[in-house]
């Protein structure tokens, strides 16, 4: 397949971004209660009088969230590819979710933290941690990080993180029952409070991602090439990972871990607008809040009246995109 | 040059001394850790009592304690430790890869699953689930084969198949506990961790009658199994019929699992560290499918004594063994990846 120039990439921004403008309409005009047109406009319109438009109003923040949460996954998911050079990194199979799941708990649990404002600094402290022992575990050996080596790592320490939640939790019934709403990754509880406090958060690591971009271009060719084309490998690596990490605390800390959307959104990605990572990031970004607003909605309307929270529709239609890479991918690059 | 010979037969005859008494040694350990598990508890009795109850006599406050209570709670942690090691070990073999363990790969969480699923959503209880939750295992289980099969099938893109099917079945049961009831929720906790708290006899005796069942199965394929591991042309030269000794296997180590998950949860890194940890008592060169076992009995019966009775919280088992197999579990991981994969 060619790939598209530079109008050709234009496009496909402008496609992305009218999707998720799209995306987010059926966000706010879908859900357990069906809504008309003049709900839809007085909901937005500040208006809360009828039931429907209270409804819609509610609905808003909520598609905030969806869109700050997804645009951060597909856009840490792309640079920890990057970062890496490893096609199956994703922040939930890589254990770093699950990481700050843990600080979070521990955090509730022995420190108690109670506002959300304090998990978003321990969220992102423990992703950070996490995402250090996986790759130090997964980086011993011959041949450095692999594939296979990286995702085993992911898993076995996955494990061990949750049984050690479990651990925490059993005792305590009442955080039990706080955190296993949290546990699944969810946009229902939005609110502007932490939609506000993670915004910044987001922004700051999105500049410095696109700032990385180029630099991230020459890592693809290996270190060395990279170093011989005046980058700094390890400052690149760890300004653009410690973005990577941050963008998916942060995205863990509002709305629970929340898997695949980091791993398939780059490789979509990558099918429409190449490698180059100053397009990519972009584009990761804009199809990442397109993708978890639909996946959202589509939990809202399968399962009326119930809902089904978006980080089960979205491990239930990533798994499937996971196993076919895996089946693509050549043997040796395992 | 006569020497050579007459060294390897000491060896080997070393190494089978060797290998026997350690298996003894292993024995006698779970026997010590089963026997404890019936005296010890808020009442201690003594071992005249535990035979006397044992053997049907009327012992007061004994009879119930220890007869209803202790008796299938150890009987169900020495069985399900038991399968959970034995199981977990013939994946690590047949796969060739120590990581390529059932509940990294995912049988286990396929059991869990539909564990949790029969439980929560379809009201099953007793024999139905575990018929429910065997039978989600096994699907899973020919899912992923067949997924990974790409001109035959390859042990690196089996494990990374299973580790996206194990994601996919876990939210699920995570989705299905947070509809569970409140009132539900300790028990369906259950089947996150593993935990002996359920136990009773309607548990206990279908996982005795598989084990029964299974395991001798499994033992006589042992020789193959270790064959299949110098590889399948390998293998077939010496005279194994590789298909059928691997689908033979693979389903006996299902059943194993599955029905020990359905019993008493998964009970995080039995099936994982059973394997490795036999390998580096009994030595090199043996089949591990009995030691396993046992340390699998071992570790099960020792774990739930200590989240029983050594900490604050009655912590159930499974939270012991995930808390003391994670240091285990990096020091295996590092070490594999430094010396290849064997176990």
């Amino acid at each position: 397949m060619s790939l598209p120039g530079r109008a050709g990439r234009t496009t496909w921004l402008f496609v992305a971004l009218a999707a998720l403008a799209v995306a987010a309409l059926l966000s706010v005009a879908l859900g357990v209660r069906a809504v008309g047109w003049s709900d839809i406009v007085a909901g937005l319109s500040g208006d809360h009088d009828t039931v429907g438009a209270a409804a819609v109003a509610k609905r808003v923040p909520r598609t905030a969230l969806a869109v700050l949460v997804g645009g951060s996954l597909g856009l840490a998911g792309a640079v920890m590819q990057g970062v890496t050079r490893n096609p199956l990194a994703d922040p939930a199979l890589l254990g770093v979710t699950s990481g700050s799941a843990l600080a979070v708990v521990c955090g509730i649990a022995f420190f108690g933290l109670a506002a959300p404002s304090s998990y978003l600094a321990v969220a992102i402290l423990g992703a950070a941690a996490a995402a250090v022992l996986v790759h130090a575990i997964g980086s011993l050996g011959r041949g450095g990080p692999t594939t296979l080596k990286l995702a085993l790592a992911g898993a076995a320490c996955t494990a061990a993180f949750s049984s050690m939640v479990s651990a925490v939790l059993l005792p305590r019934i009442d955080v039990m029952n706080e955190f296993r709403f949290w546990q699944i990754g969810g946009v229902g509880g939005a609110d502007w409070h932490r939609i506000g406090m993670v915004a910044p958060l987001v922004l700051t690591a999105l500049v410095v991602c696109m700032g990385a971009a180029r630099g991230l271009d020459a890592l693809a060719l290996g270190d060395d090439a990279a170093a011989g084309l005046g980058v700094h490998v390890g400052r690149t690596r760890l300004l653009a990972g410690l973005a990577a990490i941050v963008l998916c605390g942060s995205a863990t800390a509002v709305a629970g871990p929340i898997g695949f959307v980091g791993l398939v959104v780059p490789h979509l990605c990558r099918l429409l607008v190449g490698s180059a990572h100053r397009w990519l990031l972009p584009l990761s970004l804009l199809v990442g809040a397109a993708l978890l607003t639909l996946a959202d909605v589509l939990g809202r309307v399968v399962a009326r009246p119930a809902e089904l929270d978006v980080g089960i529709v979205t491990a239930v239609l990533g798994a499937p995109f996971f196993i076919a890479l895996v089946r693509r991918a050549a043997v040796r690059a395992l | 040059m006569s020497t050579v010979p007459v060294t390897l037969v000491g060896e080997r005859r070393r190494r089978a001394t060797r290998r026997r008494s350690v298996l003894g040694l292993l024995a006698a350990l779970v026997a010590i850790a089963f026997a404890a598990s019936l005296m010890i508890g808020h009442t201690l009795y003594g071992p005249v009592d535990v035979v006397r109850v044992i053997l049907g006599q009327d012992v007061p406050g004994a009879s119930f304690t220890v007869g209803d209570l202790r008796v299938p709670r150890a009987s169900l942690g020495l069985l399900a430790g038991l399968a959970f090691g034995i199981g977990g070990v013939t994946f690590q073999t047949m796969l060739r890869n120590p990581l390529a363990a059932p509940d990294v790969i995912g049988i286990s969480s396929g059991a869990s699953a539909a564990g949790v699923f029969g439980i929560v959503v379809l009201g099953l209880s007793g024999l139905a689930v575990s018929l429910v939750a065997v039978a989600a295992a096994l699907g899973v289980a020919l899912l992923i084969y067949v997924l990974a099969w790409r001109d035959g099938v390859l042990g690196s893109r089996l494990v990374l198949i299973g580790i996206g099917i194990a994601a996919m079945l876990d939210s699920v049961v995570s989705w299905v506990l947070v509809r569970a009831s409140q009132w539900d929720l300790q028990t369906a906790m259950r089947w996150l961790t593993g935990s002996l708290n359920a136990a009773s006899w309607e548990l206990v005796v279908p996982l005795l009658a598989v084990v029964l069942l299974v395991v001798p199965v499994l033992l006589a394929q042992s020789r193959p199994l270790e064959l299949l591991q110098l590889g399948d042309d390998a293998a077939a030269a010496l005279g194994v019929r590789v298909e059928r000794t691997r689908l033979v296997v693979i389903v006996a180590a299902v059943l194993l699992i599955a029905c020990a998950t359905a019993a008493a949860g998964p009970i995080a890194f039995v099936a994982f560290l059973s394997g490795p940890v036999a390998a580096r008592i009994v030595g090199p060169g043996a089949s591990l499918l009995v030691p396993a076992g046992l340390v699998g009995a071992l570790v099960v019966l020792v774990a739930d004594q200590i989240g029983q009775w050594a900490l604050g919280t009655r912590y159930p088992v499974g939270v012991v063994t995930g808390a003391l197999g994670a240091p285990f579990l990096v020091y295996l991981l590092a070490r594999t990846h430094r010396f290849g994969g064997s176990l």
